[in-house]
């Protein structure tokens, strides 16, 4: 059986060659593999669950890949990193399509009221959210060390996640109320963000999963 | 404090190298990519816009190993266009390490491909480039026209916008050809035009001769993001200045 340091796993839902090559970029003695096969997930010391596109497709191809049980699996059990889409589907819901999500964590996915926000200036805010905004760390943990509260992360997303248990909340933006962009529970963190996409504070997110023991 | 205003240098890219022409002519070698790539990342570049301007086909594939290369190194939004005319283009480019990918000649001919990379890859990766002039001729301002401002297409840019962002486009790059290498600045009144109608990111495009431009593009053509070529290319200004400069005139950024 092979050693995998980091699996990344591959759902066929657009590009994962930026995580991937972020976390060799912070690891480069680490093995990294993207896999779409459960096994590898079984087998991987740390899990990295990524996301992109509508959450209906990617909770659909999930499945058709037969994924689901080896990233809850890996959810409760290994160091786990989800990231954006990656985040939102371990939720009971999602409003996007209307979707179930893998429920693992109790809360829902809800959509900016574009029609509704403005900055403290009566300035439109755009959907989706996109763009460099401050996330504040509302407890700590292994992974914002040495990061700055209220360092600027990379976000492109038009829904975010509404927990029913606010202690889960590690970190949090503004757009234009406050948001949930980062949870914690045991050996899981997940993140609204996308920190391969977020400089050298991203790549310090990545670095402090890498060597993270929950 | 919330969402900063972004500042997105722009590669043209042939042949591997970066170019920068006047009004399309006497393109200048600006030097390699991924060391001009690296170098904005260093000076704090929000996104970074590769738009590939190889003239011939035979080395369209040229862009996706450079793009490759850019992405194992530089760890920010990195957006590439020119000549992506189907589908299976942006799943190229996304693979090659793109996180979006600009359309815009395509969009015009066939918007229902718009659509199509949309609902497979989802609206975050996908840019619509409207290249507008002002025209007197119509019964609207400004005009969209493809084919590098050649070909005019009939369409009001402000509605055309309002259309592929409804199609599922997730940030629009408007371009106002009357300003593209002028350095008078960006044209305001067209971009706060369509500002106003869509819901979704706009980045200013054409015009940035100096720093205050780059201010009046946030400040009073609405833009969410400012995009830059010959300002960064030839050493004028660092990005860095850039970010200084809007920090100082009040714009939120990321320093």
């Amino acid at each position: 059986m092979r050693k995998i340091d980091i699996a990344v796993v591959d759902y066929g839902m657009g590009n994962l060659r930026s995580v991937s090559k972020a976390l060799e970029h912070v690891a480069p003695s680490k093995n990294v593999l993207v896999t779409s096969n459960p096994d590898d997930i079984a087998n991987a010391h740390r899990v990295v669950f990524p996301g992109q596109g509508a959450m209906p497709d990617c909770i659909r191809e999930l499945d058709l890949r037969g994924l689901r049980d080896a990233v809850l699996h890996a959810a409760e059990n290994k160091p786990f990193l989800g990231i954006c889409i990656g985040m939102q589907m371990l939720f009971d819901h999602s409003e996007e399509g209307d979707a179930a999500g893998l429920a693992l964590l109790k809360g829902n996915v809800k959509r900016f009221a574009a029609a509704d926000m403005k900055d403290s200036g009566g300035a439109k805010l755009k959907v989706p959210h996109m763009g460099w905004n401050q996330v504040y760390q509302a407890k700590p943990h292994a992974l914002w060390q040495d990061i700055a509260d209220g360092e600027r992360f990379y976000y492109v997303h038009s829904y975010y996640v509404q927990l029913e248990d606010d202690s889960l909340t590690s970190g949090y933006s503004e757009y234009p109320s406050p948001f949930t962009s980062a949870i914690a529970i045991n050996n899981l963190f997940a993140v609204q963000f996308h920190p391969e996409k977020s400089a050298n504070a991203g790549l310090q997110m990545l670095s402090n999963f890498v060597r993270w023991k929950p | 404090m919330s969402l900063a205003k972004r500042i997105i240098p722009c590669l043209d890219v042939t042949n591997g190298r970066v170019v920068k022409g006047i009004n399309f002519l006497e393109l200048r070698d600006a030097g390699d990519t991924v060391e001009i790539a690296k170098r904005y990342d260093d000076q704090g570049a929000d996104e970074l816009t590769f738009l590939d301007i190889t003239a011939s086909s035979d080395n369209r594939g040229l862009i996706l190993h450079i793009i490759e290369q850019v992405a194992s190194q530089v760890f920010i939004p990195l957006t590439v266009g020119g000549g992506v005319r189907e589908v299976e283009d942006v799943r190229r480019l996304l693979n090659a390490g793109a996180d979006k990918v600009s359309i815009n000649t395509t969009a015009v001919l066939n918007p229902q491909m718009v659509a199509d990379a949309a609902s497979r890859f989802g609206s975050q990766c996908i840019v619509v480039a409207i290249d507008a002039k002002k025209v007197d001729n119509q019964p609207f301002q400004w005009e969209v026209f493809t084919h590098g401002g050649r070909k005019a297409t009939g369409l009001d840019a402000v509605k055309w916008a309002e259309y592929m962002a409804k199609l599922g486009a997730g940030e629009l790059l408007v371009t106002s050809m009357d300003r593209d290498g002028t350095k008078i600045g960006f044209n305001n009144p067209l971009n706060r035009a369509i500002s106003d109608a869509v819901d979704i990111p706009i980045i200013a495009s054409g015009g940035v001769g100096n720093l205050q431009h780059l201010v009046d593009g946030v400040q009073q053509g609405g833009a969410d993001a400012v995009l830059a070529a010959s300002i960064f290319h030839y050493g004028e200004y660092t990005v860095k200045q850039a970010k200084e400069y809007l920090a100082q005139h009040g714009i939120e950024v990321r320093l």
